[in-house]
């Protein structure tokens, strides 16, 4: 036994004195091995994103290997599914048709990139609420932060390329949308739509293979730098921790990557992987052949987004009617209020927060506590209101299925949801400020009780 | 055991024996080779039955491995889809579950504590600034240096995004307002043939597109309605634009420029009296006997309304240009009508 473990530190001596002598690193690896994790099931949220990103780079690959970013119609469809033959179809149509149907495992892969697309999102999405509500953006980590959350908008954009590339009905309905959105910018909107897709809507041919180099090339090498960059500021400034015990703003406790964060962290990376092979595998979506291929004619009812972009279709159906104009000039087209500015407010809202913080409570200290999010009902009930706001726009969005469901007329309900959507992110904002108060003070009840206990005993 | 195994086996136990007797003489040299080196992490006393519940997990996950590669290799097999991300999904959660098992069971649970990094350098970032200054003390003119600098950055970031202007016609304004419709174009249905005035009903709506001119494109397809003559409401300007009660619309929603796919006649009568032309995308409601104006929605605009006029055939034409740009809004939109 003490031989062979003789052997087997020799071996690894090896390796490491090879690498150590060459780049210096071992002072570096030893800190790696012995890095501090603190445990924290919230802590997991962005572990899920990583590999789910995992998943999206390997079958997005795959998927190159066959996909053909063209929107040449070179012959009606012959292909093996039966309800598409005869029709008129571009060749990026046409690919992903195969990739379900004629390539081995080409179906498995093509659901579990989209599924994992969805999961990253929602993943990303989760961090980034268990981050605010925790006061974890504080200084030293806001520039973490910021990072993030350029992160998920990249992530929004790459996602909706992503289906948009299938050249279906309905990816042809979202990029209609899409370049509505990009004319509706004022001033530079129809300048800037015409750049973008080289001609007006359906756009030039040369569109499609910029959407591809986008989706494939520039946007993934964008979000892994970013990603790169958010981890190693993370590892400079260590996880931050939830107090008590030994831990404290100068004591980080928790487990090593060496010999046990490491597994476990294998085992959440193996559990994303399981999770999302099985969506791709037993759940479909996007059966992009029953939406057929899309024609400028063409829509369908009923249509939605992937949930990620059912904030914008939310907010662009709750928007009453009407252009802003000057004499003949349209200033502001109504999709820019939806479309563009729904998304700025609240992104700008996010990442003004920090700073924001800062100045309101005049706090520029240093935390690796976090907080509880009942210990700061202001931050707590605003970053709730905010939640609901954009949560309800995704809800509403949904009006047109509440009507076939429940025959509640579609325009009561958006008149109601109009106003809904400032009432009750109010009523979130006081409800939830109470709750904060009330937890707090049921707390300071129990710990006093607790106190009288121990001095009458 | 036949002889031939055993053989094997006493050739791998001398090749490994030998193997250890090389190291041990460099071991000697290092000094933290010593026979028992301190330890880095805590010990513990080994879980057998952890292990052995990671080596059963791993076996499963090999297996379902292997039946992954036996599924995709198999032909024509039913539900081969769904059979792979079986496969593929447990071999990869017989993987997570033995890799928790390892990270909460068999390896030590010994926690660690590390005092976070230090705040802030104060020597460095002193140096840092006196470097920086330093570095820019011979400098006479600083500031317009700077000034030369930032215009020199300034104009070649300009020169350096020029090139973009190539990816499209950017102030060819004119391709907004265009579309193939002028007097005398036919309509002509999906399969191409013409339409007739006679054999547009009532309560439905037909697609049309131009003569001789490319479908994909937002000022091609148009949407057709027949109402009675006497309940349209049309602008007085476009009397003679709708004969016998047949109008004809864009069919490209001036919001965000879907396809007008619903037609809101006569299923909906009850609650919502008025015949409507409705986009699926986000509901702008269009009045077909009104010459198109909004009903309801976040349409900023009326719907372009196409003139028609019935030929010697009795063919559908149209009657000139539409009464708008067709498709979204954008700056110029209601400078000029459509071309």
């Amino acid at each position: 036994m003490v031989g062979r473990a003789a052997a087997g530190r020799a071996v690894i001596r090896g390796v490491v004195r090879f690498l150590d002598e060459r780049s210096g690193t071992a002072p570096l690896l030893r800190k790696a091995l012995r890095y501090v994790f603190p445990d924290h099931w919230s802590f997991l949220l962005g572990e899920i994103a990583l590999y789910a990103f995992v998943v999206l780079v390997g079958t997005g690959i795959y998927l190159t290997l066959f996909f053909d970013p063209s929107v040449a119609h070179h012959s009606y469809y012959h292909g093996s599914y039966a309800p598409l033959r005869g029709l008129d179809m571009t060749d990026a149509y046409r690919s992903v048709v195969n990739i379900s149907f004629e390539v081995k495992a080409g179906l498995l892969i093509r659901q579990t990139h989209h599924w994992a697309a969805n999961v990253f999102i929602a993943a990303i999405v989760l961090h980034l609420l268990r981050v605010f509500f925790t006061g974890a953006f504080r200084k030293p980590r806001d520039l973490v932060y910021y990072v993030g959350l350029a992160m998920l908008m990249l992530a929004l954009v790459e996602g909706f390329l992503g289906y948009s590339l299938a050249d279906d009905l309905l990816s042809g309905m979202g990029l209609a949308i899409a370049y509505s959105v990009a004319l509706s910018l004022p001033f530079v909107g129809a300048s800037l739509a015409l750049l973008l897709w080289g001609a007006p809507f359906p756009g030039a041919e040369s569109f499609w293979p910029r959407m591809y180099v986008a989706h494939v090339f520039v946007l993934p090498v964008l979000i892994g730098g970013l990603l790169t960059a958010h981890l190693l500021l993370v590892a400079a400034r260590h996880h931050t921790q939830f107090g008590g015990g030994r831990k404290t703003e100068r004591r980080l406790v928790g487990f090593p990557t060496m010999p046990s964060y490491a597994p476990r962290s294998i085992g959440v990376a193996c559990s994303v992987f399981s999770v999302l092979f099985l969506l791709g595998g037993l759940v479909q979506i996007n059966p992009i052949w029953l939406w057929g291929p899309f024609h400028v004619d063409q829509a369908t009812n009923g249509a939605q987004p992937d949930w990620y972009l059912g904030w914008l279709i939310g907010a662009l159906r709750l928007v009453p009617g009407f252009d802003v104009t000057i004499g003949g000039y349209t200033l502001v087209p109504n999709p820019f209020w939806g479309g563009v500015l729904f998304p700025l407010l609240v992104f700008a809202i996010l990442a003004a927060w920090p700073a924001l913080e800062r100045r309101v409570t005049g706090d520029r200290g240093f935390h690796n506590l976090l907080d509880r999010p009942r210990d700061r009902p202001w931050r707590t009930a605003l970053g709730a209101a905010l939640l609901s706001w954009v949560f309800l726009v995704f809800v509403f969005a949904s009006a047109d299925r509440v009507y076939v469901y429940l025959k509640i007329s579609y325009t009561t309900q958006i008149w109601v949801y109009r106003v809904l959507v400032w009432v009750l992110p109010l009523v979130v904002l006081l409800v939830t400020r109470r709750v904060c108060r009330d937890l707090q003070a049921k707390e300071r009840v129990e710990h006093e009780r607790h106190l009288a206990e121990r001095a009458s005993a | 055991m036949s002889s031939g195994a055993r053989w094997l086996v006493a050739a791998i136990l001398l090749v490994l024996s030998r193997r250890r007797r090389r190291v041990t003489p460099v071991a000697k040299d290092e000094p933290e080779a010593a026979p028992t080196p301190a330890r880095v992490t805590a010990p513990e006393l080994p879980d057998r039955r952890a292990e052995n519940v990671v080596l059963l997990l791993l076996g499963l996950g090999t297996a379902c491995a292997v039946a992954f590669v036996v599924v995709y290799a198999l032909d024509r097999l039913p539900r081969q889809t769904q059979l792979l991300g079986l496969s593929l999904g447990l071999a990869f959660a017989f993987l997570a579950a033995a890799s928790v098992v390892v990270g909460r069971r068999v390896v030590s649970q010994h926690e660690r504590e590390e005092p976070y990094a230090e705040p802030e350098h104060l020597e460095e970032q002193e140096a840092v600034v006196l470097v920086a200054q330093e570095s820019a003390s011979r400098f006479t003119r600083k500031k317009l240096v700077v000034l030369a600098a930032g215009g020199a950055g300034t104009a070649l970031g300009a020169a350096l995004i020029a090139p973009a202007l190539s990816l499209g016609p950017a102030f060819d304004m004119e391709s907004l307002y265009r579309t193939p419709w002028r007097r005398g174009v036919r309509l002509l249905d999906e399969d191409g043939r013409a339409y007739l005035a006679e054999s547009i009903e009532p309560e439905t709506f037909y697609t049309a597109y131009p003569e001789g001119a490319p479908r994909e494109q937002l000022g091609a397809p148009l949407v057709l309605v027949r109402l009675e003559p006497g309940r349209l409401e049309l602008p007085a300007e476009r009397r003679g634009w709708a004969p016998g009660g047949i109008l004809a619309y864009s069919k490209i929603c001036t919001h965000a420029g879907c396809a007008i796919s619903l037609y809101r006649k006569p299923l909906f009568e009850p609650t919502e009296p008025r015949p409507a032309l409705v986009c699926p995308c986000h509901y702008s409601t269009f009045d077909p006997a009104t010459g198109g104006t909004v009903l309801f929605g976040p349409a900023g605009r009326p719907l372009p309304q196409l003139p028609l006029a019935v030929g010697e055939r009795g063919e559908l034409r149209a009657g000139g240009h539409f009464s708008g740009p067709v498709g979204p809004s954008w700056w110029g939109v209601r400078l000029r009508g459509a071309r």
